[in-house]
């Protein structure tokens, strides 16, 4: 289906592409599914319109709302389309070390920002948000984190286009952040075709983004149940930047830097297969597109100046 | 079995700094066991009622011990060992 009656409607259908050049063997093929092709360029777009669309249909969220919602940045832009569309003011709260495309973006679409401090990444935008709900009663958080509404966007949608195009598919990979993505596409998998391996891909924050918080404060969203994941793997900076240049001198994918962690989760879970003798059809999410992480250098400087301008960056 | 653990920033206070130290063992919990004899305390941090504390995630070779076998996950020699608080993105 290529027409739609608006913006809004065209979110989802995104296209699966092989990556012939990537994939180890005839028989373990990976297969990226480029999210970035939604309206604001990133998966959020999904997440954000199931969550402002079930809280429309259950009265919290009424013409005249203002919304308020912690995020490093893409559920943000995503929200801030919506919430122009529909007519609602929103005030993000992120991370002051999150890409200065982000926002600049947000401020196109009409979005307020609050800033939380950089060392607490996107923990501590949670607990400020929640500060601030406190005071201002009035004003709707929809919370990305524990919103069943995000991963209900990926149970029906994601999930569904996925067996839908690929329906040999034995492996999906993506990022953990919100972990709505995984959850969702876990729970459909889970009832849809169960032997569907979930992967989840971690990117391994720089130090400094964690350094002065108590690791007994550390955060898991509510969604998360780890029930719906096969394996976790933790990247770092450096085989994330190697992974998204690689992406894209060798299948012209131009991917943001989280794509990068999920693309050497793929790879190390592709090396499995072909190791064990076994088929695999490998699906990987990419998460956004490189355009607002091009001021980190991350595509043009020498691969150790790109590690360490990353180390302390937030990435999801 | 020597394997190399890196330390978080919060938990550096119990490795004199050491950003990665060494440990000895052939599973997770023996690695533990080991680095608290060496560097009293960190053991309490990182494991709960014998299971890892809930906002600590622990990788061997970058993959998360919860789905290879929690603390009894195996380790072989050059293994590397990485503790991490939750984080979370969006």
């Amino acid at each position: 289906m290529t027409r739609f009656a608006s913006l809004i409607d065209s979110v989802g259908h995104t296209p699966l592409v092989g990556l012939p050049n990537l994939s180890p063997s005839a028989k373990v093929r990976l297969w990226a599914k480029l999210e970035d092709r939604n309206p604001t360029g990133s998966i959020k777009d999904r997440a954000a319109l199931g969550m402002i669309r079930a809280a429309e249909a259950d009265g919290t969220l009424r013409p005249g709302c203002t919304i308020l919602e912690p995020t490093s940045g893409n559920t943000g832009i995503s929200l801030a389309m919506a919430a122009k569309l529909a007519g609602y003011r929103l005030i993000c709260v992120m991370p002051e070390n999150t890409s200065v495309e982000r926002k600049q973006i947000l401020a196109m679409w009409g979005a307020e920002i609050v800033s939380s401090p950089a060392a607490g990444g996107s923990n501590e935008a949670v607990t400020v948000a929640k500060k601030l709900i406190a005071e201002h009663p009035d004003w709707v958080m929809l919370y990305q984190y524990g919103n069943r509404a995000n991963a209900d966007a990926h149970y029906e949608t994601t999930g569904p286009e996925i067996l839908a195009d690929l329906p040999e598919v034995t492996h999906v990979v993506a990022g953990l952040g919100t972990t709505g993505t995984l959850m969702g596409i876990g729970r459909f998998m889970a009832e849809h075709k169960p032997e569907v391996k979930i992967i989840a891909a971690e990117p391994r924050y720089g130090e400094l983004v964690y350094g002065l918080r108590n690791i007994d404060e550390g955060f898991v969203p509510e969604l998360y149940d780890a029930s719906y994941v096969s394996s976790r793997f933790s990247v770092g900076s450096r085989d994330a930047v190697r992974r998204v240049r690689e992406l894209l001198e060798r299948e012209g994918i131009f991917a943001g830097l989280s794509t990068g962690a999920i693309v050497h989760a793929a790879l190390g879970q592709a090396a499995k297969a072909v190791k064990a003798g076994e088929s695999a059809d490998i699906v990987i999410i990419i998460a956004d597109g490189g355009w607002k992480y091009l001021s980190t250098g991350a595509y043009d400087t020498d691969i150790d100046t790109a590690e360490e301008f990353l180390d302390g960056q937030v990435w999801a | 079995m020597a394997v190399e653990v890196r330390i978080p920033t919060i938990l550096r206070t119990f490795t004199g700094g050491e950003k990665a130290v060494k440990g000895q063992g052939s599973t997770l919990h023996q690695v533990i066991d080991d680095l608290e004899t060496r560097h009293p305390g960190i053991r309490e941090r990182l494991v709960e009622s014998d299971n890892l504390r809930r906002f600590v995630n622990v990788y061997v070779n970058d993959e998360d011990v919860r789905f290879t076998g929690g603390l009894g996950s195996p380790t072989a020699d050059g293994d590397v060992v990485v503790v991490l608080p939750a984080v979370a993105g969006g």
